[in-house]
């Protein structure tokens, strides 16, 4: 009911919303929740087990009941609070867990079966048969008990991530916290007021941000925050949420206290609210809940709102005070109030349907007088907000004079001041947890459900812990914490234990404080923005061409080029046959490049590398195979040397930046002395691979004179700086597809001109680009490991490459590899499957096993690791792991792919498909 | 977390990679230590109800590999060194 004048609202701004599908008006100004008071709608929610009526209890963001969906569509989001939702024109609603409309919930039958659904009801009712658990239990408790529905739809909405610094975070802009922030201000500090209410006037020289919550403590003087930017408006363009994360000297936390809700029957009835609330709603709002209340308190604070209510004409049946003396500001005010006060007595029960219609009063004289209200207002005191307090680790002090716990051990360069603090909260309260009374249901929990009966069940079934207590009868678990529950489930069960609240103890509180949405902590890192892409130098190039790209690792890759008609097995067949017979170019400058220079450039690789440098003449390049410390295969790659203290080393795609970090760890903190520098040039650097008999006579159109490149004067491993059309180049003469061919480096950007040129320059010989899926069948024709073979598990003794150990130094890996079971000839090594049946098909990842055994793990000898139809031959290869490899070329296995459906005979062959005596390579 | 790096300052906790303790040596003779010290050095840790030392590497920085002091209980950090430094005085 909306009173004719007051309140802090605007009545010239008129704003439309619907409520489960029915319109209604209210002001700028109005949350949710003050709007359907004010349209004298009490019923807004079902309960979460019981499915029992639910109004609004609170003003603020501690709200277990008013829980809406908001909006609609992929908008749709559950567990709104009312009490915190600002009106918007258009603004959408819908109420939670009612089947099929709110004002006749089926399910409400679930409170008759309130045995059931008692404290621990999951662990005791649903065990047997362990079977039905998944198919019958769990649907049916999901669809009885619960809160709003997912949208099910991607998040339609924007979000943004933000970083602050500043000497003093000030949380809550209340008037202790203005005044602090105002004082810090005028001390010349940087300051951020952060208030999770809709803005008030700010404070100068302070970063105000208003509708802002401080929802996490974490190390380090940091912290959470999410603000709301556009959740007080209609959906429109723009982000909805901002997530901050604020670096502070210091914090002061001025968070204010939360009211406590009296525990007594029936006291969810929608009408039954905190006494602040009401205060707030007629003062603020200027909407009544009511036209008839009564007010049930057990301190002074809660006296304050009878003039307030007198002022704006609502009637105030009863004050029912607890405290068996009631105390003067209680007396006074009722008597300035012309209303009755009941001393001494307490509320033993509402009553009502879907909302309270009157109250039983025991006196102090053991009377039962009954009360005709439409409206409750209770207050069992304020607890102190200490959440922020207690999220690393700190835990919370009893306070006797207030009966609630504060602020105990801070996190560092944090202090609390004003209700936080506990500071004006002493108003002669006389602790009251729960009101004895027959059979109506008293909820300490409104959100869960937990009520006064389910905790004394806890303890008579020795859950008297209170993590025990909390995770029996999920207290506190809802999604508002048990902001308004907690203490009085702990004094309960102090009270059913006989100890007192601190010997019982209390939960500690985890962030968020309040729910924060998903999106705002993905921020804008979603979908393909989730990593950043890489491109290569020829990115553009390629897709002029056609080309189907690949993700590897972040880079997007050209993957084949198909022409009109191919699909991709034909594409990367015509690749690959054009490079065996002619010439092709594959853009590999994804191949993690680092240059290494200084005079101990030569020992220092002989440390991370297995095989021998120190050797190797300047204009040469060489394999190099890396091992991790335990003796596994880390990683190989080509290292050339440039000059006597220079070298350019390239690792896999997949583990450059791994290889970087490793190569920083072994000088940084293994080898500090050694006089050697490096830099990753992976992106300084294009580089494009060609291939193919006609290599050399496509390249030696580019190369600029006198730069010879005959066989003779640039060999099989050469490696040389020159230019090519003047542009500063270098060339190595390096194969990965077996034939004769080179890789061509210019700075990055040139890389696109240089595919260019090339293309030109080998137009005449059939030059044609290839992508990554020709390059692994050649590589798998030519028998090389690549990523499916350095898989982490493998060693240069499965892969067939410790004869790249030297015996002459130390280098990383060599003491673990020596092991006995590393270097076990029965460990599945490196082979080539070739088909009985060339008709076949088989897929990575299928099993080996011997002939005529049963197909059972007992029997499993490897696996294959790479497979790819080989142009070259016309039928499918594969390399793979198996036991005893090379001493069993020549024999027939079975190769098994239960899941594919896979099973066929494969001989075992040398890996090296093609060529094997390297005859193309040396040409 | 936020550590203050020798070169760049005190940065957030997301630019680091925790890389293992920094209590441990690699065995000085490489090829002639006992199985035993290598299998110590690769794969035992202490995992201390206290101060312990580690390193962490600024991956998001200026690449360094950094020794820090902290309290696993209370994440606090007492003290950060360039590794290289740590290692050339040891």
């Amino acid at each position: 009911m909306r009173l004719s004048t007051g309140g802090a609202i605007d009545r010239t701004k008129i704003l439309n919303f619907t409520f489960d599908g029915k319109a209604y008006q209210g002001f700028a100004g109005d949350t949710l929740a003050s709007a359907l008071l004010a349209n004298g709608v009490k019923l807004v929610g079902r309960s979460f087990k019981y499915h029992r009526p639910r109004g609004i209890l609170s003003a603020g963001s501690e709200e277990p009941n008013a829980l809406v969906e908001l909006r609609t569509g992929a908008y749709r989001e559950p567990n709104t609070r009312a009490t915190v939702v600002e009106l918007y024109e258009g603004l959408v609603a819908q109420s939670q867990n009612r089947f099929p409309s709110l004002k006749y919930d089926v399910l409400s039958v679930n409170g008759l079966l309130a045995p059931v659904f008692a404290a621990g009801f999951y662990y005791k009712t649903f065990m047997w048969p362990a079977s039905f658990w998944e198919k019958l239990y769990e649907p049916m408790i999901r669809r009885a008990a619960g809160l709003g529905r997912n949208a099910r739809l991607p998040d339609p909405d924007v979000y943004e991530k933000s970083t602050a610094f500043c000497d003093v975070l000030v949380v809550g802009a209340g008037a202790a916290g203005r005044a602090a922030a105002a004082q810090a201000a005028r001390a010349g500090g940087r300051v951020i007021l952060a208030d999770e209410n809709p803005p008030v006037s700010g404070a100068e020289n302070v970063v105000y941000l208003p509708r802002t919550t401080v929802f996490g403590v974490y190390d380090g003087g940091t912290y959470g925050a999410a603000e709301r930017l556009a959740d007080h408006l209609p959906a429109g363009p723009g982000p909805r949420q901002r997530l901050w994360r604020i670096v502070a000297k210091r914090c002061i936390l001025a968070s204010g206290a939360i009211e406590r809700p009296l525990v007594f029957g029936n006291n969810d009835l929608p009408g039954i609210m905190l006494a602040g609330a009401v205060e707030k709603y007629v003062s603020h709002y200027a909407v009544s809940p009511g036209r008839n209340g009564v007010l049930f308190l057990n301190n002074d604070d809660a006296a304050s709102l009878i003039p307030v209510l007198t002022e704006a004409g609502i009637n105030l049946a009863a004050v029912v005070d607890s405290r068996p003396k009631s105390s003067p500001a209680v007396r006074d005010a009722a008597v300035e109030a012309s209303t009755a006060l009941f001393a001494g007595s307490f509320i033993a029960q509402a009553f009502g349907g879907l909302a309270v219609t009157g109250v039983e009063i025991t006196t102090s004289r053991g009377q039962t007088i009954k009360l005709e209200c439409d409206f409750v207002a209770m207050s069992a005191g304020w607890n102190p907000a200490v959440h922020l307090t207690s999220h690393l680790d700190g835990k919370p002090v009893w306070d006797e004079n207030i009966a609630a716990f504060v602020p105990g051990t801070l996190p560092p360069g944090m202090e609390v001041v004003g209700a936080a603090a506990g500071t004006g909260l002493n108003a002669n309260i006389v602790p009251l947890w729960s009101v004895k009374n027959a059979g109506a249901k008293a909820f300490v929990d409104f959100q869960n459900d937990v009520t006064a009966s389910d905790i004394t069940l806890a303890k008579q079934e020795g859950f008297v812990a209170v993590e025990h207590l909390k995770r029996y009868t999920t207290l506190g678990m809802a999604t508002d914490q048990g902001k308004t529950a907690n203490v009085n489930g702990l004094a309960l069960m102090a009270e059913a234990t006989g100890k007192t609240v601190p010997e019982t103890g209390t939960t500690r509180f985890r962030p968020p404080y309040t729910p924060v949405a998903i999106g705002a902590l993905a921020g804008p890192h979603r979908g393909k923005n989730f990593r950043p892409t890489r491109r290569t130098p020829t990115h553009d190039w390629a897709a002029g061409l056609g080309a189907v790209f690949v993700e590897t690792g972040l880079w997007l890759r050209a993957q084949y080029f198909p022409q009109s008609g191919e699909d991709w097995l034909a594409a990367t067949s015509r690749e690959v046959n054009a490079v065996r017979a002619g010439v092709g170019i594959c853009d590999v400058t994804t191949l993690g490049k680092i240059d290494i220079q200084g005079p101990d450039a030569a020992a220092f690789l002989e440390s991370v590398y297995t095989n021998s440098w120190a050797n190797l003449p300047v204009g040469k390049a060489r394999y190099g195979l890396m091992l991790r410390e335990d003796g596994f295969v880390m990683d190989d790659g080509t290292t050339a040397r440039l000059a006597e203290d220079h070298y350019v080393m390239t690792t896999t795609t997949a583990n450059a930046a791994k290889v970087f970090q490793h190569l920083e760890f072994c000088h940084q903190w293994l080898w500090p002395a050694l006089a050697v520098c490096f830099c990753s040039v992976t992106d300084q650097w294009a580089q494009i691979a060609v291939a193919g008999p006609r290599a050399r006579d496509t390249l030696a159109k580019l190369v600029d004179p006198p730069f010879d490149i005959s066989n003779a004067a640039f060999p099989y491993m050469a490696a040389a700086g020159l230019t090519i059309s003047g542009t500063p180049a270098r060339l190595f003469r390096l194969s990965f597809s077996g034939e004769l061919a080179y890789e061509i480096a210019v700075p990055a950007r040139y890389g696109a001109a240089l595919a260019q040129a090339l293309m030109e320059a080998g137009a005449e010989f059939g030059i044609t680009p290839y992508g990554t899926e020709a390059l692994g069948v050649m590589r798998i024709e030519k028998g090389h490991p690549a990523g499916a073979e350095l898989n982490g598990q493998t060693t240069a003794h499965d892969l067939g490459l410790a004869k790249l150990f030297s015996r002459k130094k130390d280098f990383i890996g060599r003491a673990l590899a020596s092991r006995e079971a590393l270097t076990d000839p029965a460990r599945p090594t490196l082979i080539g499957l070739k088909l009985v049946n060339q008709g076949d098909r088989f897929r990575a990842g299928a099993h080996l096993l011997p002939q005529n055994v049963p197909a059972v793990a007992a029997h499993d000898q490897g696996f294959v690791t790479s497979v790819a139809f080989s142009p070259t031959l016309g039928y499918w290869i594969g390399l793979g792991l198996l036991q005893n490899g090379p001493a069993r070329l020549g024999e027939i296995i079975r190769v098994y792919d239960p899941i594919r459906n896979g099973d066929a005979l494969a001989e075992v062959v040398s890996p090296v498909f093609v060529d094997p005596e390297g005859t193309r390579l040396h040409a | 977390m936020r550590i203050k790096c020798p070169y760049c300052g005190e940065r957030g906790l997301e630019e680091f990679l925790y890389s293992g303790d920094a209590t441990v040596a690699r065995p000085r003779d490489g090829g002639a230590a006992a199985t035993q010290e290598w299998t110590d050095y690769v794969y035992f840790r202490e995992n201390p109800n206290g101060v312990h030392r580690e390193l962490w590497y600024h991956n998001a920085g200026c690449h360094a590999w950094l020794v820090v002091t902290r309290d696993l209980r209370s994440h606090e950090i007492f003290g950060v060194e360039a590794a290289k430094n740590v290692a050339l005085s040891r």
